[in-house]
């Protein structure tokens, strides 16, 4: 439901009817809707919630709401229960009757559907005892598992576009930069320029027209905060574009988004079509005489699209190849005009700091990394999902506070932050602070934010070869360095992860890495050779492991394994009957045998156990 | 859906282009993303119409075509699988699903099966790393897979077309 305002005292008395039309005392059902439960089947749980309430007859009394992530992705589908906040995850289908009998109605906890903290063996009720969610501090995401994302009234009922419009009312864009640049916002794009400082070159940039750019395309392996946002509060982006908009100057917007990403197409689509038609977008807006309004382009599918200027040229239906700044985009981008290109999560904090004002914004996280962080924290950790901390916090309390430890009760080994970009820190700098200098001190780069967590079950060497290979694939070929160098590179850590290498490659590799840093075009190319970096200093024996004595100790460059049959073998007989040179003898039902000097390292053996018998 | 890509039912690309005004480069890409969604793939002819009708050289729409992993110049097949091969999957045994993949498919990545059923790709990040390893399969999502459930999964689009044959 919209309505359009074409003045903003309009806009205030909208704003007034619908907050006043809300009862914050009626029970509320919350599903979560993001991409990682809906994988997981929230979509069926909302129908049977649908058919239960028509069931009971209480349309007026309960509202169902699908709602965007709410972060903890693994545990999905996560069903909260409002005024109480009661917290089921893994809800299906067959559960809904009971809750809707028990919790909804006689607001009451079932035991036996309750989160249980991996830490403690605890149950735990509410979603804000959980620790999941206590040790975070949620600004972006505070609205993210609250209002329906496609709803703009109920966007406008949590205050929504009141900082847009109080920019309308009482700032002018000099006023809007200043504030941007006191509050120390810096993008959370990955290079952590200051975000106030980008603006106000634009602004001051000659052209004659200013473009404004969303940059969307979330290409880091590891990372999906920026569709997270997307999915759940796209209305939330809207607003800080038009607000950016509003500051350097742009009639035209851009949101640019990755095509892996659908259910974030699809809300922001609607979110735009709803804005428009509410008198938020367009021509005469709210009728203050600013125009603005966005458009969206879906990538198709190029990591290197995520550097500007090779955004600019996918958009004005170029390849998508990087060109050399300066000029940087600020001063000539977008059809050789102004261009200013933020990412999703630093427009996500615009609003908050107009709103609460700078002086807010700039007590939170360091000297000088201020605000939150929104941490994608996956790989092999007990609570998985996104994450959302002050920067400055230390990498322990993001790993073992909120992500309850290693999964299995393994061992820490190191977290890979920044994607491609980034690099692994390794266990003595667990109390790193978390901050954008901090971090690259021990090697590593903020980038956008991927935090994957490894355990002794993971090789460096092998993370090294998979980065390379990715940044490999992904080099958009223009310059050398970049297309031939991290080629090159990948060849020596193939070979080493091959069994092939020598120690002198070791040196090769390094130096190779020095030249591909420093004579590459883009940002793509010159970050490449971090992850190797990165795991040569820390993981230095593990290369030598490899290369000296030929030993993967984590058990995963297959040429460098040795299989064994351990006693879980129940002798059925399946591997012998797989194996392609005869290398396993033994009885049925008796426990076999793997020659290892016959054993060609195929790994059919290991594939085709049903009994977990075959080790390597 | 023409397969051959020689004679292809240029009515679709009418009604793609008739959504745009004055066209310029600027749309080329949204262009080549809808015609890919009409005809599941980039047939020749029809980017050779773009390009007449454009005035869009087909140097350049190829340059396009052939640079973003989203476009195809071949058909591809009914069920479109994509494994992910992000950060998160990789450490929690992805490419060990994908081998799985292969294996059952009998297929690389970026090939499709003979009798056009299934295509199999890999994507470098589906962005649920929180499901890893996980793959999507015409837009279903399946996360946590281990190898027997992903033999279990693809089993379960083929019988169909078994018992049909």
């Amino acid at each position: 439901m919209t309505q359009k305002s074409s003045s903003i005292s309009d806009f205030v008395s909208w704003q007034q009817r619908i907050k006043s039309a809300v009862d914050a005392g009626r029970s509320q059902i919350i599903v979560c809707g993001g991409t990682g439960c809906v994988a997981l089947g929230s979509e069926s749980v909302y129908d049977a919630f649908e058919s239960e309430i028509k069931k009971q007859g209480l349309e007026k009394e309960v509202l169902l709401k699908g709602t965007g992530c709410h972060g903890f992705c693994e545990k999905g589908p996560v069903v909260v229960i409002l005024p109480d906040q009661f917290f089921y995850p893994g809800v299906k289908p067959e559960n809904v009757a009971e809750i809707f009998k028990e919790t909804v109605i006689g607001r009451k906890a079932i035991e036996e559907l309750l989160y249980v903290d991996p830490i403690s063996s605890k149950k735990i009720t509410y979603e804000y005892d959980i620790p999941f969610y206590a040790k975070q501090q949620r600004n972006i995401f505070h609205n993210n598992g609250r209002i329906d994302p496609v709803d703009v009234e109920d966007f406008i009922a949590h205050n929504g576009y009141n900082a847009f419009v109080k920019v309308l009312q009482e700032y002018s864009p000099q006023d809007v930069i200043d504030s941007v640049i006191k509050a120390g916002l810096r993008g959370r794009g990955g290079g952590g320029f200051p975000t106030g400082v980008k603006w106000d070159i634009c602004r001051k940039a000659s052209g004659q027209e200013k473009y404004l750019i969303c940059n969307a395309d979330e290409g880091d392996p590891g990372a999906f905060m920026d569709r997270s946002i997307l999915e759940g509060t796209p209305h939330a982006i809207i607003e800080g574009m038009l607000i950016s908009a509003f500051a350097i100057g742009a009639c035209t917007g851009f949101i640019y988004v990755r095509a892996e990403y659908p259910l974030a197409v699809k809300n922001t689509r609607l979110a735009l079509e709803q804005a428009r038609d509410s008198g938020l977008l367009g021509d005469n807006i709210l009728g203050t005489g600013f125009c603005f309004d966005i458009e969206i382009r879906q990538g198709a599918g190029a990591f290197v699209c995520g550097e500007e200027t090779a955004l600019i040229a996918s958009i004005e239906g170029h390849r998508g190849m990087p060109r050399t700044r300066p000029p940087f985009p600020a001063v000539k981008g977008y059809a050789d005009e102004p261009t200013n290109i933020n990412n999703v999560e630093t427009f996500a904090n615009i609003p908050l700091i107009i709103e609460n004002g700078h002086e807010w914004y700039s007590k939170i996280g360091t000297e000088k990394s201020k605000g939150t962080k929104v941490f994608a924290l996956a790989g092999k950790v007990k609570n998985t999902g996104l994450v959302e901390v002050p920067m400055g916090t230390t990498l322990r309390a993001i790993v073992f506070g909120i992500g309850g430890g290693i999964e299995n009760d393994g061992e820490f080994k190191a977290a890979q932050l920044g994607g491609p970009s980034g690099g692994c820190i390794p266990t003595q700098y667990l109390d790193t602070p978390l901050d954008y200098e901090s971090v690259q001190e021990v090697g590593a780069i903020m980038g956008s934010g991927g935090l994957i967590v490894m355990d002794q079950n993971v090789c460096m060497v092998d993370i090294a070869r998979y980065f390379l290979d990715f940044v490999q694939s992904e080099s958009c070929g223009k310059c050398t360095p970049c297309r031939v160098g991290t080629r090159r590179m990948l060849d020596i850590l193939e070979s080493i992860c091959g069994g092939t290498a020598r120690m002198d490659d070791l040196a090769k590799l390094e130096e190779l890495a020095v030249d591909v840093n420093r004579a590459s075009l883009c940002g793509l190319g010159q970050t490449a050779p971090n992850p190797v970096l990165s795991t040569i200093k820390n993981f230095r024996d593990e290369y030598v492991e490899h290369i000296e004595k030929r030993i993967c100790t984590a058990g995963v460059c297959l040429e460098l394994l040795c299989y064994q049959i351990t006693e879980k073998c129940v002798g059925c007989g399946a591997c012998k009957k797989v194996c392609p040179v005869a290398a396993i003898t033994g009885e049925k039902k008796e426990i076999h045998v793997l020659d290892t000097e016959k054993c060609t390292k195929c790994g059919q053996c290991y594939n085709v156990c049903k009994f977990e018998a075959v080790k390597r | 859906m023409n397969l051959i890509g020689e004679n292809s039912d240029l009515n679709i690309l009418d009604d793609i282009l008739s959504a745009f005004t004055e066209i310029t480069s600027n749309d080329l890409i949204p262009i080549l993303q809808r015609i890919q969604n009409g005809y599941g793939y980039l047939p020749k002819d029809v980017v050779m119409e773009v390009s007449e009708r454009t005035g869009i050289a087909a140097s350049q729409i190829y340059g396009v075509a052939t640079f973003y992993e989203q476009f195809h110049l071949k058909p591809r097949g009914k069920h479109l699988i994509r494994c992910c091969r992000g950060t998160a999957c990789h450490v929690k045994g992805g490419p060990e699903i994908i081998d799985v993949i292969k294996k059952c498919l009998g297929l690389e990545a970026g090939e499709t099966t003979e009798d056009m059923e299934f295509t199999f790709e890999t994507v470098a990040c589906l962005g649920a790393c929180a499901l890893a390893p996980l793959m999507v399969i015409d837009g279903n999502y399946y996360g946590m897979m281990t190898k027997q459930k992903v033999a279990e999964v693809l089993d379960s689009f083929r019988k169909p077309a078994e018992e049909i044959a």
